[in-house]
């Protein structure tokens, strides 16, 4: 006999708990969900969009009888839940059912608050909670009812007041205060909100405080303090919520101003669950549907006995679901006597965007006409990065810090046309994706992404998919919880797999695995190499590199291609070659009948199309004439590209391709968290473009300065001016420090952009530049490293026979094998 | 079922694989790190990429182009990517001697 669970609540919270466990542990219960709507699971969210005709009932189903009836869960709908038993583990409902449990989930939601004013129990006064609110917004406008309205200016009341005017309505929005959504916005904000809406048709009553409702049976008009009488025939009520925890309370559980919970979602009865809107955790109360989707997670976790998950709290952010308006306002957005502001004001654009920083860390943010940026701006906030490097331009948005390739300009997702491609690597277009969002019921950007592959790839389009996320479901659902797991092997961060490795002295995958309690025997794609990674740079001389945890191209030492060909880039020092080396090379590409022969844009030849067999015997010839792996295919350091400076060049200030060799010298064979590509050129023109490189060396008379951070890919970054040196040993030093402090601290595959962008310019500066103990060991450890780094590759497997297994199929058989049926195979026959 | 001996289970390392040539294409041998073989066509129906390049975690191979992920004793991509690769009948003798079975 399985054990039974019962669930309390039919709303998103309850069940997106069940989903998350029907997910991990899907034969583990006998299960019943019990909800007194006679509806099955719906998006209370969308509501909003029903009302005001964007959307039907039906497109907000989540689950339908079907669903239930798929994983064999009893659904009493139309029953409420009127008492628990705790002692036998028994609930019982109003409309007569009695079910035991062995474990109980309330997710009983909340309720809308309703004014204690006369008249307020008359026909026509309503909240907006439920498909019956709606039904009754939706047959009263259609009956040709003209007055309606609203009390409460905040979120929901603005989202009800739109929606019953885009019914026909008349809608005047009453509200206490003297601002619209004033636990969202400043007056300015809401003044621009107010405009708008005015615009729009709606009248607004503010700092107005309702006295009475009018009407004998039926609602027909509401007074004020003040003495003002307006017609009414319809009142929406939308002041606010309160958990719903009175069945709780009468079954003896603790509740303050919701049902308290711990971090696991337990209440104070082990047995007892609990989740949602209905909540106490950490003395606060959500409203918002992504810290409940957090808290599903965690609670599914523990129900299904995992027993490793926490729930920590969320920060949250609000938009509201106006189509055509765009506000967003997240965290402290008043600010306090220790926090400074930056605005922007383009009154004419109806755009206003504000920042609240406190020591040059966001602390809270409004957004309202353009909220692109909201997400990053939102990120930024979480991961309280310094923005101090990038205050003068912050306000105007990611695109103008970090570059973008084609896709800033597309600040409008609703505009965009279904066909509009949004995702380049991949070829999606907006139509897909949110075909996938709707159909596929996806919440998640990851989800997004498994299903339809946009933003899988370069993540270029990340923003944008998910700006069309936001757009279809109608809030920001995608919230990325601040601490994120590596991947779905483990709930450990980054971070956290780092340290372990360091304090506890971890030298082998198996170690890290065991030690961290890997959910996945041996890991997966992601962690494989990420942790091989982390051990040979925390370990450089314990670990023994783990090639089976490499990707091909970091295994066999060459760049697999399309047609599973590999191509070949010897190391040529900071670009400069000889006639003899290239003589070799040109040799090798006949003997081989190498099809293509390429110049790189790192200044490196690329030799194209070698078969796998051939690639020793390609590589035996080349480390003939002295040529040696020149790690194209590596995340370590790729190539140092110079110009010809002050030996040739008439505006030469410094021997720039000296320079450069230097650095290659030193820094080749070296692993890092991604790819690293340097540049050394001899003036400020730049012809070695080393403002767009990891590390980017610019000679100038009196010296030489130092750029971290460039890029040239994805998305256009310009290097941080890290600061000036003036000899060559200088700059080895900055640039092996450099090296050294972003392959210790940054995670894996992420480049030194996105690294810079997540710690801030002044801490790298705080590690390299102030700490000078620090960067001379940083240093120090560098060159040490190195000592294990540095042996060719490709001569080990040329010549001494390493890894002989990867270059040789096992055997050639001139019989035909037989084939097994594959499931789907029979299916299509 | 006749069966051709193509090698040893110590040929192939743990997460690893080594290819068979044959007249219908290669045959990719899989050993899995609790050392099961599988063998598969060493081509991923997203875009025939070398399955035998990929990465092997649990009985899941990661092609290395797109990183469709394929499940060994299936042959069938892991949803919710579509698709399948055909399968081939292998078996491990005494000693780790790994056979091909052949067509009739």
């Amino acid at each position: 006999m399985k054990p039974k669970l019962v669930c309390i609540g039919n709303g998103m919270a309850g069940i997106r708990t069940l989903e998350e466990l029907l997910k991990i542990a899907p034969e583990k219960y006998d299960i019943t969900v019990f909800g007194s709507e006679p509806y099955g699971n719906y998006n209370r969210i969308l509501l909003s969009p029903v009302l005001a005709g964007e959307k039907t009932i039906q497109d907000i189903m989540l689950n339908d009888d079907d669903w239930y009836a798929e994983h064999n869960i009893a659904l009493f709908k139309g029953h409420t839940v009127v008492s628990v038993n705790r002692k036998a583990r028994q609930i019982f409902s109003a409309e007569g059912a009695v079910v035991s449990y062995d474990r109980l989930l309330i997710a009983t939601g909340s309720s809308p608050f309703i004014l204690p004013v006369n008249g307020s129990n008359l026909s026509g006064v309503i909240s907006f909670r439920d498909i019956k609110d709606v039904h009754t917004m939706l047959s009263t406008a259609h009956a040709g009812k003209k007055h309606a309205v609203v009390i409460g200016g905040g979120l929901l009341g603005l989202e009800a007041a739109n929606g019953l005017l885009k019914q026909g309505m008349e809608v005047t929005v009453v509200h206490l205060m003297d601002i619209l959504m004033d636990r969202q916005l400043d007056f300015v904000a809401a003044k621009l909100l107010q405009a708008s809406l005015e615009q729009r048709g709606l009248k607004f009553l503010l700092k107005a405080q309702t006295q009475e409702i009018l009407g004998t049976t039926k609602v027909t008009g509401v007074r004020f303090k003040d003495g003002l009488e307006i017609p009414a025939d319809l009142v929406v009520m939308a002041v606010g919520i309160r958990p719903n925890y009175t069945l709780a309370q009468q079954a003896g559980l603790h509740c303050e101003r919701g049902i308290v919970v711990n971090d696991t979602m337990q209440t104070y009865d082990p047995r007892v669950y609990a989740v949602g809107e209905c909540v106490q955790h950490r003395k606060q109360t959500y409203g918002l549907v992504a810290p409940l989707f957090e808290q599903a997670k965690v609670c599914a976790n523990h129900l299904a006995e995992l027993g490793y998950s926490r729930y920590q709290g969320s920060v949250v952010s609000t938009k509201l679901k106006v189509t055509g308006i765009d506000v967003f306002s997240a965290g402290d957005f008043n600010g306090t006597d220790k926090t400074e502001e930056i605005i922007f004001q383009d009154p004419s654009q109806g755009i206003y965007k504000k920042l609240v920083l406190e020591e040059n860390r966001i602390k809270g943010a409004i957004l309202y006409g353009d909220t692109m940026d909201s997400s990053w701006y939102f990120q930024l906030m979480r991961d309280e990065t310094d923005v101090t490097a990038m205050r003068e331009k912050i306000l105007f948005g990611q695109a103008h810090n970090l570059g973008d390739a084609g896709h800033g300009s597309e600040n409008r997702v609703a505009s965009m046309s279904d066909d509009a491609e949004v995702c380049g690597c991949n070829g999606v277009c907006k139509g897909t994706v949110v075909k996938a969002i709707v159909e596929k019921k996806l919440f998640t950007i990851e989800e997004v992404r498994a299903h339809t592959k946009a933003s899988s790839s370069c993540g270029s389009c990340t923003a944008l998919v998910e700006q069309i996320l936001v757009a279809t479901l109608g809030n920001d659902y995608s919230q990325t919880p601040k601490t994120k797991p590596l991947c779905g092997c483990t709930h450990h961060t980054h971070d956290e797999i780092i340290d372990a490795i360091k304090r506890h002295h971890l030298i082998s995958a198996k170690a890290v695995r065991e030690f961290l309690e890997w959910k996945t025997p041996d890991g997966c794609p992601s962690c494989r190499p990420a942790i091989n990674y982390y051990l040979i740079a925390n370990h450089p001389a314990e670990v023994v590199d783990d090639y089976q945890s490499r990707f091909i191209n970091e295994r066999v030492h060459a760049n697999i291609q399309k047609d599973g060909t590999y191509s070949v880039v010897p190391r040529i020092w900071g670009g400069v070659t000889t006639p003899d080396e290239l003589r070799a090379i040109a040799n090798v590409a006949d003997k081989y009948q190498i099809p293509t022969v390429k110049i790189t844009g790192g200044q490196r030849i690329d030799l194209l199309g070698v078969k796998k067999q051939d690639l020793p015997a390609v590589w035996g010839e080349l480390n003939q004439a002295g040529l040696i792996s020149g790690h194209a295919y590596a995340k370590g350091l790729r190539t140092v590209k110079t110009c010809v400076g002050s030996e040739w060049c008439r505006f030469g200030t410094q021997d720039s391709t000296g320079m450069g060799i230097k650095l290659e010298k030193m820094t080749w064979g070296s692993w890092t968290p991604h790819k690293f590509k340097m540049a050394v050129s001899g003036c400020p023109r730049n012809c070695a473009e080393a403002s767009i490189k990891d590390f980017g060396v610019v000679a100038v008379d009196s010296g030489w300065e130092l750029h971290v951070g460039g890029n040239g890919g994805i998305k256009v970054r310009v290097t941080d001016i890290l600061c000036k040196v003036e000899t060559e040993a200088e700059v080895l030093e900055y640039a092996a420090a450099f090296m050294q402090v972003y392959r210790e601290e940054a995670h894996y595959l992420e480049r030194t952009a996105h690294w810079i962008e997540r710690v801030g310019l002044p801490h790298v500066k705080k590690r390299i530049l102030d700490d000078v103990a620090g960067r001379k060991a940083a240093y120090a450890r560098f060159l040490e490293s190195q000592k294990y780094a540095q042996i060719d590759p490709w001569a080990e497997r040329a010549s001494q026979g390493v890894a002989a297994h990867e270059f040789n199929v096992l055997k050639n058989i001139p019989v035909k094998v037989e084939s097994l049926p594959s499931a789907t195979v029979q299916e299509v026959a | 079922m006749n069966w051709l001996e193509v090698g040893n289970l110590q040929d192939i390392p743990q997460m690893g694989s080594r290819l068979v040539e044959t007249p219908q294409g290669n045959i990719a041998l899989f050993r899995t790190s609790d050392d099961q073989v599988f063998a598969i066509a060493d081509r991923c129906p997203h875009k025939g990429g070398p399955l035998s390049q990929g990465i092997v975690h649990g009985h899941v191979v990661t092609c290395p182009l797109h990183s469709w992920k394929i499940d060994l004793s299936s042959g069938e991509a892991v949803a919710p990517d579509v698709g399948c690769v055909n399968r081939y009948a292998i078996r491990q003798g005494e000693g780790g001697k790994l056979e091909l079975g052949l067509a009739e």
